[in-house]
């Protein structure tokens, strides 16, 4: 399948001994000048970077407390050194999230630390774990700050919570500024702000598209269910990932969510100048970018005279909306604030379960036991629903409302230790396919141990960047491409709409035999 | 000039580039602001979670219990028998008639404390072995990581040899302690144990504001265990941010 060895799948607490330099190699095409200038950064490497860098970093550690405390406070403990999927998919120790950090640390200890300089200028800074900066050192940041998916599971085993997602994030921020970024995440960010969306639909299209689904579940069920875009004077916003429009597994949640919307009766739309959830300023940490991209769903929201705001199965887009939407594009004063402001898909679908306005089927699902893979962003950097841990604790609780079968994988690989699927934080681009087999590794050793011991079939997700890598890598380990299914596929598979042709007397009241 | 006035002025220098080290890192950290919301999830959300939250960290090593056993328990037992022999130490500097003495001076105290030396080198042994023998370890440390640990092992080593083996003339150092604080420098005691021992304690009092020993007034600043989980309810923005809303449009 390609030139590198898909590894095999072990028990899934095994811990590798090193190898060093096994992905020095791996790194994503650099962005040329095109996809950085609109960014506002210069198209390629400056003469004079090595100061530039310094300036650059001073400057993140002013703006970013996390920043400077995280790059002061490691104590090289150790705890986290196993804790990083793409350490243990690829056995190099550069990436082992303290490893990770200290490429960039090392530079920050030399130039603006005391005991950097001091034992510099005696010749010997690596006595204090301190660096000159060089292009061999330039090329190390850029190699494995894209080995870091940001997922932040290094974090929550830190003592001091140290969060290698912010290292990264300022690291390739400040690669960007001295003409040094990375083309996909640059790329699509372009396409974000001038079109809507990462994909360059423009709204002819999008039309087109929905109207095709339209048909498809009239089809299907023989009601007219909606999927309307740029109508003005709805209650809702619906901000989804753009992969939801077209991309499989994903579309079927897309449609999902239409069915739900249809049957709860209230008004919605979405938006074509907003027509994406994904939110690629994280990825390359820069709070501009994505500052931008998010005033693009408050504009929309104002032109098109919503209520509320909605966004479908996207991990760091959720991330994005729930912990920083109200910072980046708040206050979000013209909205009703009787709702959470933004609210998830799930949330609402599962305000809808529970106020038993949704009949399901559910042995339209019988045909598989399912198991869910949180998403990191959603697991770590997010919440649903008003306790701590609703946003794993919701979206099993649709998927339970809707089928019959689930099964959770080992408990050191969900929730808060959840692994990412190993494309997330702006990985997700061909260029880094043996990365992300490998990252996949932990996640497919976990789901493999539910196959094996539980006979789970389909692997469920609620983010667009998941279900894509998933329909990637699960052939490279030997499961089918299908097994990654949306959230609201199942939903959609299993809903009962009032007036289709199984909404009978008899067995409207399915969802209450359980 | 004597061993008593060297040592004298060591600690002086010593404690100013302590206390104005630290304070300086402290109101740094203070001043940055934090622009983002990023607690590690699930995170409290109300401020009273976040002071549970935090002591779990600080004073049960929380999340380096779920981390990894034997770094907790080598690392717990070290922190725990240092905050131990540092209350013990404080009867060297608190007169005999501080309404501290009889808290400090109480025997519990006085007992662990004794014995703390002990469990404070098995933790610091452990660290140290796991820094030699486990390959991950071994790549993310630096000689000052070992350094310090030698450092401190040091400290605890000489400590427990005047417990234990040689005492020192306890009253005489009291004496030099509490002279310290008022300007008036009287003579130290002259054994090599004592003197070994404070010149360590010096040497670990100037390299803390310039080491990873800031990880103790860190951990309360790191914004992934300090933050409240409010994003939604409560807008959050920093002095920086708001500079660029000014862009925003007009009337909106
Ligand atoms: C708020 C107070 C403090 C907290 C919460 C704290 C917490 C921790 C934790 C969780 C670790 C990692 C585990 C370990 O290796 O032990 C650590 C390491 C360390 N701490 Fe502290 N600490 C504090 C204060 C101090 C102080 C005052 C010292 C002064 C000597 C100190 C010295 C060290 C050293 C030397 C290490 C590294 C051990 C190694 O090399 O493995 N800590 N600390
Ligand atoms: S954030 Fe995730 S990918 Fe990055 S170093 Fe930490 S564990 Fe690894
Ligand atoms: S767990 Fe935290 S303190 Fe320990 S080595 Fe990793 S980043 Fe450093």
């Amino acid at each position: 399948m390609a030139d590198f060895e898909t590894p095999e799948l072990q028990e899934y607490s095994v811990v590798p001994k090193l190898e060093k330099g096994t992905m020095a190699g791996s790194a994503p095409f650099i962005a040329k000048p095109q996809f950085q200038e609109p960014l506002g950064y210069p198209g390629e490497l400056v003469d004079n970077w090595e100061e530039k860098v310094i300036t650059k970093m001073d400057d993140l550690r002013g703006k970013y407390r996390g920043f400077q405390v995280f790059l002061d406070s490691c104590v090289k403990c150790g705890a986290c050194t196993d804790k990083c999927h793409y350490y243990l998919g690829t056995k190099d120790p550069k990436n082992m999230p303290v490893a990770r950090q200290d490429l960039l640390r090392k530079v920050y200890r030399r130039y603006s630390t005391f005991a950097g300089k001091f034992f510099g200028a005696l010749g010997i800074p690596g006595f204090v774990g301190a660096a000159d900066l060089n292009k061999e050192v330039l090329d190390d940041w850029y190699s494995y700050f894209h080995q870091c998916s940001q997922c932040r599971r290094c974090s929550v085993y830190c003592p001091y919570g140290i969060d290698t997602a912010e290292i990264s994030m300022a690291a390739r921020e400040i690669m960007a500024t001295v003409g040094v970024g990375q083309k996909y995440c640059n790329q699509i960010i372009a396409k974000a702000q001038t079109i809507g969306n990462n994909l360059g639909l423009p709204q002819p299209a999008l039309l087109d598209t929905l109207e095709g689904l339209e048909e498809e579940v009239e089809e299907d069920t023989g009601v007219a269910v909606k999927f309307p875009l740029d109508q003005k004077g709805c209650d809702i916003l619906l901000i989804t990932p753009s992969a939801d429009f077209f991309a499989e597994p994903h579309v079927d949640g897309l449609m999902g969510y239409a069915k739900v919307f249809h049957e709860s009766g209230i008004s919605w739309t979405m938006s074509s100048s907003a027509s994406e959830a994904a939110n690629f300023g994280m990825f390359i940490g820069s709070y501009e970018t994505m500052r931008t991209l998010s005033l693009r769903i408050r504009e929309a929201a104002l032109e098109l005279g919503v209520k509320r705001i909605i966004f479908g199965e996207c991990g760091h887009a959720w991330r994005v909306a729930y912990s920083f939407l109200n910072t980046l594009a708040g206050p979000w004063d013209f909205l009703d604030q009787n709702y959470p402001i933004p609210q998830h898909i799930c949330e609402f679908t599962n305000d809808m379960i529970e106020k038993d306005e949704l009949k399901f089927d559910k042995s339209a699902n019988d045909h598989m036991t399912l198991t869910f893979h949180d998403s990191c962003n959603v697991a770590r950097g997010s919440r649903m629903g008003d306790k701590p841990g609703g946003q794993m604790d919701i979206p099993r609780a649709v998927i339970k409302a809707v089928c019959n079968n689930y099964v959770d994988m080992p408990n050191d690989t969900i929730g808060e230790a959840t692994f990412c699927c190993g494309g997330g934080g702006g990985l997700l681009t061909d260029d880094l396919m043996e990365l992300r087999v490998k990252g996949a590794q932990p996640r497919m050793e976990a789901y493999k141990s539910t196959v094996d011991n539980s006979g789970v079939t389909n692997l469920v997700a609620i983010c667009a960047i998941c279900k894509s890598q998933f329909t990637k890598v699960l052939p490279y380990y030997g499961f089918g491409m299908t097994d990654i299914l949306s959230l609201h596929q199942l939903v959609s598979d299993a809903i009962i709409l009032t007036g289709s042709e199984d909404d009978t007397s008899e067995d409207s009241d399915t969802n209450e035999s359980e | 000039m004597s061993a008593s006035v060297v040592y004298a002025l060591a600690f002086y220098l010593a404690s100013a580039i302590f206390i104005i080290g630290v304070v300086r890192k402290i109101v740094q950290y203070a001043k940055i602001p934090a622009p983002l919301k990023i607690p590690t999830m699930p995170a409290p959300t109300t401020q009273a979670g976040v002071v549970v939250r935090m002591f779990t960290e600080v004073v049960l090593f929380n999340s380096l219990f779920k981390s990894n056993k034997w770094i907790w328990i080598f690392g717990w037992m070290f922190h725990f028998a240092l905050l131990l022999a540092v209350f013990r130490h404080l009867r060297y500097v608190i007169p005999a008639d501080s309404f501290l003495m009889p808290l400090i001076g109480h025997e519990i105290v006085q007992a662990f404390g004794k014995y703390a030396g002990f469990a404070m080198l098995a933790g610091l042994g452990g660290l140290f072995a796991r820094r030699i023998f486990v390959d991950r370890v071994r790549y993310i440390s630096s000689p000052s990581d070992y350094a310090m640990l030698l450092l401190i092992m040091g400290i605890a080593g000489t400590g427990l040899m005047m417990s234990f083996v040689e005492h020192t003339d306890i009253v005489m150092l009291k004496e030099f302690m509490l002279g310290l604080l008022i300007f008036n420098i009287q003579p130290l005691p002259s054994d090599t144990n004592l003197l070994v021992h404070l010149g360590l304690v010096i040497a670990l009092m100037i390299i803390f504001p310039i080491s990873k020993l800031l990880h103790a007034p860190g951990v309360f600043f790191s914004p992934t265990r300090n933050q409240v989980d409010n994003a939604r309810t409560k807008r959050h923005l920093a002095p920086w941010a708001a500079e660029l809303e000014a862009d925003r449009k007009a009337g909106e």
